[in-house]
């Protein structure tokens, strides 16, 4: 099955990069922008019977290598 | 003083590093792959070199933390074996977890390669007993993500412990803003685990050994690791 984890910065931990990319929508002239912070997106194809199983083993993916967990977040959508 | 070198994919500052040691030993280290299950027999310090290992990846380190030799340097270091990680090197200690905290992104965003003053912040360790305390050393930096991160209490902890290795400063010994290339937390550059037996820093002592190329700061790490 088709499984998407998304990665983020955990709240509170400071992204330069979402402020440059901020910095620059707002210099484009896109309007209502207040913030953006900059995360990962991992399309993964994965057998498991279901979804709870193929959840349980992407969040061993994260938590193993996909994601730091000392600055990071994740979560798993099926697609 | 028997000294290997792990190299990795993408790193590139090991024979840098090799020639630290072999001027400060007289030995030259081994080089150890990656791919390699065993450190050599009697391995008393492990090196982790600078460079890209991995392309820098997913995030710097993170895929070199985990792949088989680290196996080896994990139970090495959990036997008390020295262990010393510079730049990229530093960046695979943390993912690795065998230090604490995480290297971001630079805070300008920008690449800084160029000559930077440290403060040796502890000098008791087998990494630093041949730096007094305070001094102020000039080395090398060249890093894209050398921006220290750790939570409240780990930052307590290594203060409280006296585990924060080296500060950047200006040439004076002087903490602050312009003096912080990266944006690290209270101008940390390198740090000890608990049991001071692994080193993690940015800058890169290595490449301050000979006044051919700009000063010989960097010796007194390699003097100290010979000493010890």
């Amino acid at each position: 099955m088709k499984a998407r984890v998304i990665v983020t910065l955990k709240g509170g931990v400071l992204d330069p990069q979402g402020k440059a990319i901020e910095g620059a929508l707002k210099s484009l002239g896109v309007e209502g922008v207040a913030s953006v912070r900059q995360g990962k997106v991992f399309d993964v194809e994965i057998d498991a019977a279901d979804r709870q199983a193929a959840s349980a083993r992407l969040g061993e993916a994260c938590e193993k290598l996909l994601a730091n967990m000392i600055v990071e977040n994740y979560s798993v959508e099926f697609v | 003083m028997r000294a290997a070198v792990i190299l990795f994919p993408g790193s590139n500052r090991e024979g840098d590093v090799a020639r630290a040691l072999h001027q400060a030993n007289g030995v030259k280290p081994a080089i150890v792959w990656h791919d390699e299950r065993e450190l050599p027999a009697r391995t008393d310090l492990v090196v982790l070199p600078g460079g890209f290992s991995y392309g820098d990846y997913l995030r710097c380190g993170a895929i070199a933390a985990r792949v088989r030799i680290m196996d080896a340097v994990r139970a090495h270091a959990d036997r008390g074996g020295l262990v010393l990680g510079v730049c990229n090197g530093f960046q695979i200690l943390c993912e690795g977890g065998l230090l604490p905290g995480v290297l971001m992104r630079n805070a300008d965003l920008r690449f800084i390669c160029r000559m930077q003053h440290l403060r040796v912040e502890n000098n008791e360790t087998r990494f630093s007993q041949a730096y007094a305390k305070g001094q102020v050393v000039k080395v090398a930096i060249a890093h894209g993500e050398g921006n220290y991160v750790a939570d409240a209490t780990t930052i307590a902890t290594l203060e409280d412990g006296g585990r924060v290795a080296f500060r950047y400063c200006d040439a004076k010994g002087r903490l602050g803003e312009g003096a912080n290339p990266n944006g690290s937390i209270n101008d940390i550059a390198g740090i000890y685990n608990e049991g001071f037996n692994v080193l993690g820093l940015m800058p890169h002592p290595e490449n301050l050994i000979d006044p051919l190329v700009g000063g010989i700061d960097g010796r007194g790490l390699f003097a100290s690791l010979m000493a010890a």
